[in-house]
């Protein structure tokens, strides 16, 4: 089964979970990041052309070149909380394995590794590392010790103050209480037939099968959450 | 408790750490954020014993996260003490990786020594390894008559060419330590092609008889620049030899070991070449400094990068 989750114990005893993100928003993020590349050599060639092309200004320029080549990553990783504007657009970071902000000496391997990432052409090698491991990581990431996580918002939760809470007459146990508490929750991203669907497998709890079968579940799963 | 009255009673503590998350900046108190990252790793505990929904449980892991990122940032950015890096960890690293800089610089020498005696004693030799505009090229730029020396156009301002070694040698050295991940090979490529260049053009300088140019001209910045490139190799290969042998662990928990050693390699080789640089675009080239002055500064840096080189050794534990 393809499964994101990465999770990890961190100090405070609990275990955190991150989805790892694939090549498709990494290889986005990376175009984004190279038209931004792009633009900055752009304005700083011109910016240099009063400076003397063979003198200050093309010494300053060559020197902003390879910083621009070799470290843009790294700064925005490590002063922009793990992402770069490409990364940032696309709402994923880089952490190190433990789920902890990437380091200056981790930051700095998996970017110079990316010159073999690279290899033959287009990334190819570092797409195919990539799918081959669980966690999607790029040859420079397995030497770092780094992934690439999301870090886009959590939904936030459905009102329900209109869900008149109503007992269960069957006793039912924590994880089946959970199930119903999730129906209702999520009722809101159901079409009415699946919901019709699911709440018809459940007559013998609800007594009710379609639309009414539908409402009995949604006021037994307001009625778990603990609403009076 | 119900899942209902537990959202109720902790709403307002969330909500305060989504605005700390939302405006990073603002939220300096690290004392505060320890508190509430506390607090939450205890209500995510409770919430998934409880088996509260998971979009509830996912809400509190997604805050956690947050904060234990915004928390160990503090780690990340704790500064290098530079001072501390130069002195010790440094020359460790180096002492550690002694024996793949013993063969990074056979890598390199053995190419270099046996091009360079082709080249000295046979007049065509040098053809084979460089094609004809490139071999006018260096006997131009090193001709005696030169009032700058290493340089194709005397117009070319010391900052433009300091500017250019910066970016040529330091991707050039950070290119030979990638190459390393592929086995190695790529590392003994770079060693191997840079060592044949060098040595074919010495041997053909020297045919040429520009011994009074070229000698100068290389000897003060060679000391950082050919170091850094063998240490760049042994970082390299150090990356290469932890997939080829990963002893008692497995090549991947191999090669991020592999890769944690080599981070201060990789620092010092960025500060040496930054040295080399300066000093090729600033003293080396200077035509005006009497020979005898320039190989005598040369070999002083040679002797201070070498004992530097081999000052590790008491650093390391036993």
């Amino acid at each position: 089964m393809l499964d994101t989750a990465y999770r990890v114990e961190i100090p405070g005893g609990i275990h955190l979970e991150a989805q790892v993100v694939g090549p498709i928003p990494r290889i986005f993020a990376f175009t984004i990041d190279l038209v931004i590349r792009g633009i900055i050599l752009a304005a700083l060639s011109i910016a240099s052309i009063p400076l003397g092309l063979d003198g200050v200004g093309g010494g300053f320029f060559l020197i902003l070149l390879f910083v621009i080549e070799w470290l843009y990553p790294v700064l925005f990783e490590l002063l922009a909380r793990g992402q770069t504007p490409g990364k940032k657009l696309l709402g994923i970071a880089v952490v190190n394995d433990d789920l902890s902000p990437v380091t200056l000496g981790s930051s700095l391997v998996r970017n110079l590794l990316r010159t073999v990432d690279f290899l033959p052409f287009f990334y190819l090698a570092g797409v195919v590392t990539m799918l081959s491991n669980r966690h999607f990581q790029r040859l420079g990431d397995l030497a770092a010790g780094t992934l690439v996580i999301s870090i886009a918002k959590s939904a936030q939760a459905a009102s329900l103050e209109d869900v008149p809470p109503l007992a269960p007459v069957t006793q039912l146990s924590r994880s089946e209480q959970t199930a119903i508490v999730e129906f209702l929750q999520r009722s809101a991203h159901l079409s009415q037939p699946r919901q019709q669907e699911l709440a018809t497998i459940l007559e013998g709890i609800t007594h009710q099968a379609g639309e009414d079968g539908v409402e009995r579940l949604r006021r037994h799963g307001a009625w778990y959450l603990g609403m009076r | 408790m119900k899942q209902h009255e537990f959202e109720a009673l902790h709403q307002e503590l969330w909500r305060q750490i989504d605005s700390a998350l939302e405006n990073p900046a603002r939220a300096d108190n690290t004392a505060l954020l320890a508190e509430h990252y506390l607090s939450l790793c205890r209500q995510l505990a409770i919430a998934k014993e409880r088996m509260y929904d998971a979009a509830l449980v996912e809400r509190l892991n997604n805050r956690s996260l947050g904060l234990y990122r915004e928390l160990y940032r503090y780690r990340a950015e704790t500064r290098l003490n530079f001072y501390a890096f130069l002195r010790r960890d440094f020359p460790l690293a180096i002492f550690r990786h002694r024996f793949f800089i013993l063969i990074a610089l056979v890598a390199m020498i053995l190419p270099g020594l046996v091009a360079g005696t082709w080249t000295y004693f046979d007049d065509e030799a040098i053809y084979s390894v460089l094609d004809g505009s490139q071999v006018r090229h260096m006997e131009r730029i090193y001709d005696p008559e030169a009032r700058k020396i290493g340089r194709e156009r005397e117009a070319d301002t010391d900052l433009f060419m300091f500017g250019f070694y910066i970016k040529n040698n330091i991707s050039v050295a950070f290119r030979c330590f990638a190459g390393g991940l592929l086995l190695g090979i790529g590392t003994l490529l770079v060693l191997f092609f840079n060592g044949m260049f060098m040595g074919s053009i010495a041997g053909h300088l020297t045919r040429l008889d520009f011994v009074d140019t070229f000698y100068p001209f290389v000897i003060g910045h060679g000391a950082f620049e050919l170091t850094a490139i063998v240490f760049s190799g042994a970082a390299g290969l150090r990356l290469g030899y932890a997939i080829i042998n990963p002893g008692h662990s497995s090549r991947l928990d191999s090669l991020r070991q592999a890769g944690r050693e080599v981070v201060p390699m990789l620092y010092g080789i960025v500060v040496m070449l930054t040295i080399a640089a300066f000093l090729e675009a600033f003293w080396s080239s200077s035509s005006s400094l009497p020979i005898a002055f320039k190989y005598s500064v040369g070999a002083i840096l040679w002797i201070l990068v070498l004992l530097y080189s081999f000052s590790g050794r008491r650093h390391e534990s036993r």
